[in-house]
């Protein structure tokens, strides 16, 4: 094969036509009040971890539910388990249980 | 004989003005386009956020016009607001003491918006559309299938300058959610997305019914607007957005496509303004003598507004400037 | 298809009296293309036209790629203009899409900015000693063909018709980011359902292809194609696009940009080397044509005269599908007879014989 000096690069676009929602429609099962989510950011910014590292978990929790899991799990080893999050939630969304959630179910992607 | 006047438009706000008016004392005649009473709402199925028949609102306002013998013109379109009365079509004149202006709003033509391809593409529906469908009690894909992906676009025609429409037309977003609801009921195996810009729940219970349509029906709310739509080969619709709150570009194929219309300027609303001395607002709506304490008057003694003519309101809101506004006529008028 | 929209969008194209402004890129690229746009207008339709030798580039790709700033361009867009108007001409064909875009945003720049035209005025009066006068009519060389489309088809040899079944053949059109995208009532249809390729390729016989990506940009994108390091994502779009056509099984990609017909050509191409995906019928590519090139084969002109040899797809497949007579011997021979040589065989190539 010739040399080019580039490849082709992959598209960055969620595909939401490819990607396999079953995973994350087992944790909304398990942790519907999830999908109430109404993308306030307060969790991440009261976050213990997310103030010292890249952690984000609102981000997080929506890829997961566009079925992008890559790097889910690990992400959420960043997260000290302080239950901020889950105070100053509006929709009293479980945070804890879905960091734990995610770190059950996502260990393979 | 009784002070006469005339109520450009028989939807809700005409009918409801018509009818304080009359319990005022007043001899009120209502001028309809259409030859039914009803405007906008006749063609609707169910109404947010109880999901009541809009029958249920419409049937008892026109039977109460109908037993109180208002007098009604339908069939015959105001074309000019004139000192003393209007003039309808074929150039008649229609003398009156007052005028109310109930002519309502246009619904946004989503041809216009040629990138989602309505009109072009078989499986891209209007929020009308659905409607009529679920008064028909037949909802399917163009090719009569049960759908099992629908995506919902906010924002059609509202808050987007390439339309020229900067306003927002606040009823649009509890549409989209409660036909996304509708849509979950009918195919409970679908996935439902709703894609929208910022969701506007202004009314009692919308909010609750929001969180409802996440929660109970597992609605997907996507923060982004779809940039493009296009057919595939099986019939389909591809569509793509950026999904804001992850910073990343998202596309799927859906069966259906709703586009969630907004709401605009009535169309007469420029000679209305020109024949009669009254003003029309930099969002094509009529503007009202002042927001506070005038929103039911006009910038002419004699005309006032009550409904969406002058701003995209819901029905309840309608309703209630159709009772004000006999207030302020009959103050007028000394009835 | 569904489409009238683009009635809607009319716009004026001059009937005859052009002055050529010639692309940079495109006689290197596909050296036949313009060399068939003045046969057509001058031999088949009888129209004037005007090739200047003394024009030059626009300075387009430099202006794209932040290397000519926006006040050097209009001044050579003035004098352009200024060229045109002293050979006698008033309206413009413009062979390269890009130039079409910044002739038509320099005048719309000049209708804003009232004191921005006359600054340019002055400078071309200073550097050249030429008066700027604006044309009547500034046309994309594509907006001219679709203008002449029925004439052509009454002159068509080969229509888009597959000789052996006669069903039409499918086309897919690819229209230039720079001609709607700037301004949409610029394109005839404007910019999301365009139809001035799509117009010829109905009038000829042929059936358009509207795929999902039918829209997306080819990728070549000035700066991201010239930086070898950015290709990457300029081939990454070009490959969207065809995965997205594939399905349609096109016969034949036609455009009417310089960069387009270039990279949806070469990358399939390259893809084919890195991945060994091909696109078109028997794991060759689609051939990928200009629109003058599309015009000289329905017109029955000869291919390798057209410079249909120089495409790295091979085009023979459509050639024998539209009944095209043509010398396959004569294919890498000069006119006069001088070989210049083959291409290695490659996957979307027919290979070696």
């Amino acid at each position: 094969m010739p040399q080019f000096g580039f490849t082709i690069s992959q598209p960055r676009a969620v595909n939401l036509d490819t990607n396999d929602l079953v995973p994350a429609e087992k944790i909304l099962h398990d942790l519907p009040e999830l999908q109430t989510c109404i993308a306030c950011g307060s969790c991440t910014a009261t976050c213990t971890a997310g103030n010292l590292t890249s952690f984000n978990f609102r981000k997080v929790h929506t890829l997961v539910r566009r079925g992008e899991y890559r790097e889910a799990y690990e992400q959420m080893d960043k997260c000290m388990l302080c239950g901020k999050c889950r105070l100053v939630c509006p929709r009293g969304i479980n945070t804890r249980a879905v960091v734990m959630k995610i770190k059950r179910e996502l260990g393979d992607y | 004989m009784g002070k006469e006047v005339i109520v450009v438009g028989g939807g809700i706000a005409g009918m409801q003005a018509a009818l304080s008016l009359r319990e005022r004392g007043a001899e009120p005649v209502i001028v309809e386009r259409a030859e039914r009473l009803g405007g906008k709402l006749a063609g609707w199925h169910k109404l947010f956020p109880t999901f009541t028949p809009a029958e249920e609102v419409l049937g008892p306002l026109r039977r109460r016009v109908e037993e109180a013998g208002i007098r009604v013109l339908t069939g015959t379109e105001v074309e000019e607001l004139v000192p003393g009365g209007v003039v309808v079509s074929g150039g008649r004149r229609l003398a009156g003491d007052a005028t109310v202006v109930c002519s309502g709003f246009e619904l946004f033509d989503a041809r216009l918006k040629e990138e989602y391809g309505y009109g072009i593409y078989d499986n891209v529906f209007t929020t009308v559309d659905v409607e009529r469908m679920f008064n028909e009690g037949r909802v399917a894909t163009a090719q009569g299938a049960a759908p099992r992906r629908i995506a919902f676009l906010h924002c059609v025609g509202s808050r987007d300058e390439k339309v020229g429409a900067h306003h927002c037309s606040r009823v649009c977003c509890i549409t989209g959610v409660k036909q996304a609801i509708e849509m979950k009921e009918l195919f409970p195996a679908a996935e439902i997305y709703n894609f929208y810009m910022d969701i506007r729940m202004f009314g009692p219970g919308y909010e609750e019914l929001y969180r409802r349509a996440q929660l109970d029906y597992h609605i997907n709310f996507v923060r982004g607007r779809i940039s493009e739509a296009s057919q595939t080969i099986d019939g389909r619709v591809q569509i793509k957005a950026e999904d804001t709150l992850v910073g990343r570009p998202l596309k799927m194929t859906v069966d259906m496509l709703v586009l969630i219309v907004g709401m605009k300027g009535g169309a007469s609303n420029g000679s209305f303004a020109r024949s009669g001395g009254l003003q029309v607002a930099g969002n094509g709506f009529m503007q009202p003598l002042d927001p506070f304490a005038g929103n039911v008057l006009s910038q002419r003694d004699d005309v006032f507004y009550a409904g969406t003519v002058t701003a995209p309101k819901n029905i309840g809101e309608s309703l209630n400037e159709g009772v004000a506004v006999a207030e302020r006529v009959a103050g007028y008028l000394k009835l | 298809m569904k489409r009238n929209s683009w009635q809607e969008y009319q716009k004026d194209v001059a009937d005859d009296g052009y002055y050529y402004l010639r692309s940079c890129i495109r006689q290197n690229f596909f050296p036949g293309s313009e060399k068939a746009f003045i046969r057509i207008l001058r031999e088949e339709l009888g129209r004037d036209l005007y090739d200047d030798p003394a024009h030059t580039s626009c300075t387009g790709i430099g202006y794209h790629s932040d290397v000519v700033p926006h006040q050097t361009i209009m001044t050579v867009v003035a004098r352009q203009f200024a060229l045109a108007a002293e050979a006698g001409y008033e309206n413009l064909a413009v062979s390269c899409i890009t130039s079409f875009g910044v002739y038509t945003e320099t005048l719309e720049t000049w209708r804003e900015f009232p004191e921005v035209e006359e600054k340019v005025r002055e400078d071309l009066y200073r550097a050249t000693g030429r008066e700027l006068r604006k044309p009547k009519n500034v046309s994309h060389a594509s907006d001219i063909i679709f203008h002449h489309r029925e004439a052509i088809r009454q002159r068509a040899k080969y229509p888009l018709v597959n000789r052996r079944t006669g069903e039409p053949l499918r086309g897919v059109e690819h229209i230039g980011c720079h001609y709607a995208k700037i301004f949409p009532k610029e394109g005839i249809g404007g910019v999301e359902f365009p139809y001035v390729l799509a117009g010829m390729i109905e009038s000829w016989g042929g059936e358009v292809v509207d795929y999902p990506e039918r829209r997306h940009c080819c990728g070549f994108g000035f700066r991201n194609y010239i930086v070898q390091a950015n290709r990457g994502f300029s081939i990454a779009n070009s490959q969207k696009k065809f995965e997205s056509m594939a399905p349609y099984k096109p016969d034949f990609i036609v455009t009417n940009c310089p960069g387009c017909p270039m990279f949806l050509d070469r990358w399939q191409y390259t893809i084919a080397e890195i991945e060994g995906t091909t696109y078109g019928e028997d794991g060759k590519g689609i051939p990928v044509l200009t629109y003058e090139e599309l015009a000289g084969l329905v017109l029955g002109y000869d291919p390798w005269e057209l410079g249909l040899q120089m495409h790295q797809v091979d085009v023979e497949p459509l050639l024998n599908k539209m009944g095209t007579e043509y010398d396959p011997a004569a294919k890498y021979l000069m006119p006069n007879g001088k070989y210049i040589g083959r291409p290695e065989p490659a996957m979307v190539n027919l290979g070696a014989e």
